[in-house]
């Protein structure tokens, strides 16, 4: 296992440096410059401008100083914020994001497998055709259109919640959860009903049967832990899919975490927080990767070969 | 192809008594359909502008109303159709065509050079591809056809997989030792044996490509990203309706609707289609 583990850590290495150094060429060929803005600036000042930056130095060394940096964690300074570095930014914006996505995979993982399984268990009756409908609309309606839909009918007809922000008033967290956990609770209530109704056809849960164990402990410590398989190995993936999400959501409810960081980012061509979140969010989705194979390694002996 | 109809027949005698997958069919022809003839039907231009009338409720001139420049709603749903659709099917047809042609190559020859290919695709199934196109929609400008290619070089791994899979499944079978036998060259071989017969899990995973597809394609459009104005696909039009939702609903829920019902009819067809050319595999 552990040696498994290691060659995979290995292997990621070169894949996050082939990342990093596609992305940083990527931004230089970007047509305009980082200073081009409404207001035209004087060529003195954009001289000073691209010394201070270092972008006058040959392109080699300037992505040798930049992976360096990167190695111990500097991203370098920002282009539209000066004064603040980009690691910097990425620290704020990031325990908002990460709480968001802990609750949204909450939400996802406790619906999803509960309604997953018990579709599995009571199958062709309306406990299986009712959630496993509602999975369907979770599957078809966007993030982006759900998010609004749950303002549209919370927030503003019913005047229940707040319709934007981040632990400022009371429930504010509820509707950015449930918009960004809905489509994972779809998913993997699917999953986990397809992985539960292969597992519940097999000979050992048969013989479990058999020798008169209750149907509970059948369910929850024989058929469980295979037929979850599916779901762990969805979740690693899972987490790119949430960084995307995030983006919208935290657009909608207009959250200050790292998702909307970027996107803003992406519109003020603020190149150096661009490269340097593309950086974090690259690494952060080969690590979840990797933790959701090992996890699965884990739980299937076959899968260790 | 009258003699090795039984597949495809018994196939469409299944898809046929699907109702879910021949309703996601129906409205799935009707959809493009209006897509198509878009200017035919359409009562307006989706560019033209009543700035009188700003943002109008439904009305027998306007049958889902107005957005706020006064442009007819409907008309905007019916142009969005044809761009929305048209990533969809051009995008997934890129991925079809690297796909297929990878995984081909990959699953016949096997061996080393299986190992390496099927290594890349590892490699790239665990890279933030949505980070990569925003980056290059970001350096390049929101063109429509970046999108394409971008799009469609995403999503041909799945595809890559799943062929190669199924070659490898063929390989060994008779008819392709009797043509290697003759000296059949790769290409024909390629083309005249082993794609025909994995014609059915192709034509299943592109179906249901094509939602992803346009889900992707309406996310970046809703970020600001994808479609530049005037013109519009689904994605732009549901971004301009929750800008205005709180006074004017109905700009955020005909996009939605018609957006989410194609989805709909997609995944069931693709879902109906799976089931009818492998019924081994069906969902339950």
């Amino acid at each position: 296992m552990l040696l498994i583990f290691l060659k995979r850590v290995l292997a990621a290495i070169p894949v996050l440096i082939i990342v990093a150094s596609l992305t940083f060429f990527l931004v230089r060929l970007a047509p305009g410059g980082p200073f081009d803005s409404d207001r035209a600036v004087s060529d003195e000042v954009l001289i000073n401008l691209q010394e201070a930056y270092n972008l006058n130095a040959p392109l080699s060394e300037q992505y040798f100083d930049y992976m360096s940096g990167v190695i111990v964690g500097d991203f370098g300074p920002s282009f539209r914020y000066p004064g603040r570095g980009v690691s910097e930014m990425i620290f704020t914006g990031l325990p908002v994001t990460l709480e968001l996505a802990l609750y949204s995979i909450l939400i996802a993982v406790l619906v999803g497998i509960f309604s997953g399984v018990l579709a599995a268990l009571k199958r062709n009756t309306m406990l299986d055709f009712i959630p496993m409908a509602i999975a369907m609309i979770g599957i078809c309606v966007p993030t982006f259109l759900m998010g609004p839909l749950l303002v549209l009918i919370f927030g503003i007809n019913l005047e229940v919640l707040p319709v934007s922000g981040w632990g400022n008033l009371p429930g504010d967290k509820l509707l950015p959860s449930i918009t960004l956990g809905f489509a994972y609770a779809a998913y993997i209530a699917r999953l986990s009903r397809g992985g539960m109704l292969e597992i519940l056809g097999q000979d050992f849960i048969r013989t479990a049967r058999a020798k008169g164990l209750s149907e509970r402990v059948v369910v929850t410590k024989h058929a469980m832990q295979g037929g979850l398989i599916p779901v762990v190995s969805f979740l690693g993936p899972a987490v790119a899919g949430l960084l995307a999400g995030s983006f919208v959501v935290e657009t909608i409810f207009q959250i200050p975490g790292l998702g909307r960081f970027y996107v803003e980012a992406a519109f003020n061509r603020d190149y150096t927080m661009i490269l340097g979140t593309t950086i974090f969010f690259s690494s952060m989705i080969v690590f979840f990767n990797l933790l959701s194979d090992m996890a699965v390694m884990f739980l299937n002996p076959r899968a260790r070969d | 192809m009258e003699n090795n109809s039984s597949l495809w027949s018994d196939a469409y005698r299944r898809l046929i008594q699907n109702k879910a997958a021949m309703i996601g069919g129906i409205v799935l022809v009707v959809l493009i359909l209006c897509a198509i003839f878009a200017p035919l039907i359409a009562p307006y231009s989706y560019s033209y502008q009543d700035l009188n009338l700003g943002a109008s409720k439904p009305s027998w001139d306007h049958l889902l109303g107005t957005d706020v420049m006064g442009r007819d709603l409907l008309s905007r749903i019916l142009y969005g159709a044809r761009i929305s659709l048209m990533v969809g099917f051009v995008a997934t047809s890129v991925a079809l065509v690297i796909g297929v042609s990878w995984g081909i190559v990959a699953g016949y020859f096997g061996g080393r050079i299986d190992s390496v290919m099927m290594r890349i695709v590892d490699v790239l199934y665990g890279l933030p591809f949505i980070i990569f196109i925003i980056l290059l929609m970001v350096i390049f400008g929101r063109n429509l056809w970046l999108l394409f290619g971008a799009i469609g070089a995403v999503e041909w791994l799945t595809m890559a997989r799943i062929v190669r899979g199924q070659v490898i499944g063929l390989k060994n079978q008779e008819f392709v030792l009797a043509a290697q036998a003759m000296g059949v060259s790769n290409f024909m071989m390629f083309r005249k044996h082993l794609f025909p017969n994995i014609l059915g899990p192709i034509a299943v995973y592109a179906t249901l490509t094509i939602p992803q597809v346009m889900l992707l394609e309406s996310f970046l459009s809703f970020l600001g990203l994808g479609i530049q104005p005037p013109m519009s696909s689904w994605g732009t039009l549901i971004k301009d309706g929750v800008e205005s939702m709180e006074e004017y609903s109905w700009l955020l829920i005909y996009p939605g609707l018609t957006f989410t019902i194609t989805l709909f009819a997609l995944n069931f067809f693709g879902d109906g289609l799976r089931d009818a050319l492998d019924p081994k595999t069906s969902s339950d």
